[in-house]
């Protein structure tokens, strides 16, 4: 068993090019546990929630000026064929933010010493995922995964779920900014007054947050439970950003970007859901149903099993499911419990089937493997990470970006980690010798093939592709 | 690429996996027969797309949303045609679309994940195949009609089965040079896995080094790019594209006139491009579910059941037609009060079509594409 290549890729992110060997795999893992910090210097810099939100505020003011101007000027043949909306988007603060946020979390993954942890910040911001299409989740993205998931992913499954669920990014990507009770004081008024139609209520993030995060789907809960989940929630909205019918009752000193809970949007009255009275106690009433089902039994398995998977491979093995399950529920979603006990089962250190890396983490290994700059001071990370078939934080639905050897194990995507590979290795050149860098970087996964193909390689450079498309370094 | 709505109905490109394309030199001439299946990937609003504006219950149920279609072109007494879907109006005139209205799949939930599941997989419950239609589909065609791709970066379920399948992902990063590919073949010789990805990937190169540079940024370049790996002797029969976006929970007239708009494009430029092909192509555009008879409280709709399928090309059964076995939009004749009724299986659409198309035995075809129906 390559247990040195498994501990450094599997629950890892790729040896560093400075790395001491690793002698004592679980020693190691386990060591990181305590050492993370969920304030790394590379994220240090990154803007606020109040700019994040100022910039979107900027952006649309821009948008709709525009579309005014549009309409008043006839187009010429030109004109017709651009998207003017998506060019001032790439301008735009809000897509800076996103841009530089990715770049700082590429940053903080290359230079990590407790990579296991942030291999986890990785897992749970894609398990809770927002994601990049929408224009008001842009700027934010990055500020979820720093803010919302970072501080919790070494603490109780609660206090993550419920920070996840509270942060602007989501509230907005899955419409709970909008979402108001229909009986609320606000939506009563409306509707006397008789102007236009009232505001109402939106289920996604409470069918989301039964389907994805907590309980699983088809686990039992019915479509009153959503309803009545939705209804909980309502109330909780995302201050500054001007629009939407909430935006005017905003407390006064609410800062923008920031989450707020507006009583006269919420609900009123007890809700039931899975069969348990909640009294409206405001905020809290929501905050209670999510403790509950964070520590859920279907949520307990749900977890397991996904944990289990990112660990072990497409299909887990049921003896490492129902492990982590039973820790999860004897701790009460005690997530620290958790990842001992993944570390100390024989399951995810079993060889084969292996996991084929994802865009994000082969590229991530393949950074954290050279001394040299790899990329150019240019690079736009954001881009390149698109055109890996990975967009950062962009995984397109709710459910996060798939975790099975068929969602990365591509031929496309084969042939454009080659391309890339390739042009890492061009701009390295002889600085780099891979006949030395493969026995570190793939360890005791290093076979007497790959070993000879680099060694025969015709060019420094092709030995670094050799080194970096290799069977073991393109799985974990 | 994360910007324009144009641009997310095509970021819902993901890859596929495996496979060999078509041995060059031995490719048989005179394989005219070409099929491409277009998923919508989120739920796409049937209630929009094909309106029934003809039922007394309609805009009172739509609400604000009623005059979505405004403008559209009538399809007949009951059905308005939204009109971001130029191209697809002209189609219809020329008996060459037909929307099959009303339809699912025999998934009830609401999931979308589930409800894509049976949709390409084609079986009777979530998760209950791990092949899909389309995979299996192959099993029935000649050997000269068999080479599918998928314009994704890994194999979706609906093409998986017992043939290989090949993907391709426009890509904008350099070429990998010839020697390099040769060590790579060579390195990859005796893995299961890598082997026959990196054939594929090295065959779909070389057939589609002259779009490289394209990036599927709209529907247009992405129809443009699926006719240009179709098109040759020795191209692709058989295609999946997929396309994103089509969650309209909030702000659904924008959103949705921004995603049809990409779609039309994306069919015309295939029309476009494979020239006289189109005769003998059929196009399938199919969403997991459809989405709520009520307009929401967020000027969207929510995930519902019953909607439309598309089948466009030159050699259709029944052209310039709606089909619908229409149960109206009233209250009490709503699923669950809430969704347009199914009232005819998306399966039996799918597959009448496809055995028409094929000249095949509706039979064999039901039964092999849905063993479980």
């Amino acid at each position: 068993m390559a247990v040195q290549y498994l501990a450094a890729n599997r629950f890892g992110l790729g040896r560093r090019f400075d790395d001491p060997a690793i002698d004592d795999p679980k020693a190691w893992l386990t060591r990181q546990i305590g050492d993370y910090d969920p304030a790394p210097a590379a994220l240090a810099s990154l803007a606020g929630r109040d700019a994040i939100a100022a910039a979107y505020v900027e952006y649309r003011g821009e948008r709709q000026a525009m579309r005014r101007e549009a309409a008043d000027m006839p187009m010429n043949e030109e004109e017709k064929g651009m998207d003017p909306e998506l060019r001032r988007l790439l301008r735009s603060a809000i897509r800076r933010h996103y841009v530089d946020a990715s770049a700082a979390r590429l940053s903080a993954a290359i230079a990590t010493s407790t990579p296991f942890p942030e291999r986890l910040v990785h897992f749970w911001a894609n398990h809770f995922a927002v994601s990049a299409d929408k224009q008001t989740v842009v700027g934010f993205a990055g500020n979820y995964e720093n803010e919302a998931i970072r501080p919790h992913v070494m603490g109780k499954f609660s206090d993550l779920l419920i920070s996840a669920a509270h942060h602007p990014a989501m509230l907005l990507y899955l419409d709970q900014a909008q979402s108001f009770g229909p009986d609320s004081p606000f939506a009563t008024r409306v509707r006397n007054r008789g102007r236009g139609k009232a505001p109402g209520l939106n289920e996604n993030l409470a069918r989301e947050i039964l389907e994805l995060h907590t309980l699983g789907v088809r686990t039992g809960y019915t479509q009153s439970d959503v309803t009545a989940f939705a209804k909980a929630l309502t109330g909780l909205t995302v201050a500054g950003l001007g629009r939407g019918a909430g935006q005017r009752l905003m407390p006064a000193d609410a800062r923008p970007g920031e989450t707020v809970f507006i009583d006269r949007l919420h609900q009123p009255g007890a809700q039931t859901i899975l069969g348990k009275r909640y009294d409206d106690t405001g905020a809290r009433q929501a905050e209670a149903v999510l403790r509950d089902l964070a520590v859920h039994p279907a949520t307990a398995k749900h977890i397991a099993a996904k944990l289990a998977r990112h660990f072990t491979g497409d299909v887990p093995p049921a003896a490492l499911v129902d492990r982590l399950s039973a820790d999860f529920l004897q701790t009460g979603g005690d997530l620290r419990s958790l990842y001992r006990t993944l570390v100390a089962s024989p399951e995810p250190w079993a060889a084969m089937p292996a996991m084929f890396k994802s865009p994000w983490d082969w590229t991530v290994s393949m950074l954290r493997a050279l001394k040299v700059p790899a990329l150019g001071e240019r690079q736009n990370i954001a881009a390149m990470f698109t055109q890996l078939g990975q967009p950062v934080w962009r995984p397109g639905s709710p459910a996060g970006y798939d975790d099975k050897v068929a969602t990365w194990a591509g031929s496309a995507a084969l042939m454009q980690r080659v391309e890339l590979a390739s042009r890492v290795a061009g701009r390295i050149g002889d600085r780099a010798d891979a006949r030395v860098l493969a026995p570190l970087v793939l360890a005791d996964a290093l076979t007497p093939e790959t070993r000879q193909a680099i060694a025969r390689a015709d060019s420094p450079g092709q030995g670094i592709v050799m080194l970096f498309a290799s069977p073991a370094f393109l799985r974990r | 690429m994360i910007l324009s709505r144009r641009s997310i109905i095509l970021s819902g490109i993901t890859v596929a996996a495996a496979g060999a394309l078509p041995r060059f030199a031995y490719a048989a001439a005179g394989t005219p027969k070409r099929l491409v299946f277009i998923i919508q990937r989120g739920a796409a609003d049937g209630l929009a797309t094909v309106a029934p504006t003809g039922d007394p219950a309609f805009a009172a149920a739509r609400r604000a949303l009623a005059d979505e279609t405004a403008g559209g072109a009538k399809l007949d007494g009951m059905f308005t045609l939204h009109p971001a879907l130029a191209a697809t109006a002209g189609l219809y005139t020329g008996k060459q679309a037909h929307f099959a209205h009303a339809v699912a799949t025999g998934y009830r939930d609401r999931s979308h994940f589930d409800g894509q599941n049976m949709l390409e997989g084609g079986g009777s419950r979530p998760y209950g195949r791990d092949t899909g239609w389309v995979g299996r589909l192959l099993t029935l065609l000649p050997a000269a009609e068999r080479d599918a791709i998928a314009i994704a970066p890994a194999v979706p379920l609906a093409l998986r089965g017992t043939v290989q399948v090949g993907t391709y992902a426009p890509s904008r990063l350099p070429q990998a040079d010839a020697d390099l590919i040769a060590r790579l073949t060579a390195m990859y010789a005796n893995d299961p896995l890598l082997h026959p990805l990196w054939d594929s990937a090295v065959k779909t190169q070389e057939l589609a080094s002259d779009i490289g540079g394209n990036n599927g940024r709209n529907g247009a370049d992405l129809g443009k790019l699926a006719a240009s790996l179709m098109l040759p002797e020795d191209g692709a029969r058989v295609m999946m594209v997929e396309t994103g976006g089509w969650d309209t929970h909030s702000a659904q007239r924008g959103r949705l006139a921004a995603q049809l708009r990409g779609l039309d494009q994306l069919v015309g430029a295939l029309q476009t491009g494979l020239g006289p092909a189109w005769n003998d192509t059929l196009v399938i555009v199919a969403t997991e579910f459809g989405r709520t008879v009520e307009v929401n409280g967020t000027g969207g709709t929510d995930h519902g059941t019953g909607s439309t399928a598309m089948l466009l090309g030159g050699g259709l059964a029944a052209g310039g037609k709606v089909s619908a076995d229409w149960p109206g939009l009233g209250a009490a004749a709503r699923y669950e009060g809430r969704d347009l009724k199914p009232t005819r299986s998306l399966e039996s659409v799918i597959a009448g079509a496809v055995a028409h198309h094929y000249a095949l035995d509706p039979k064999r075809v039901m039964t092999t594409l849905y063993p479980d129906a």
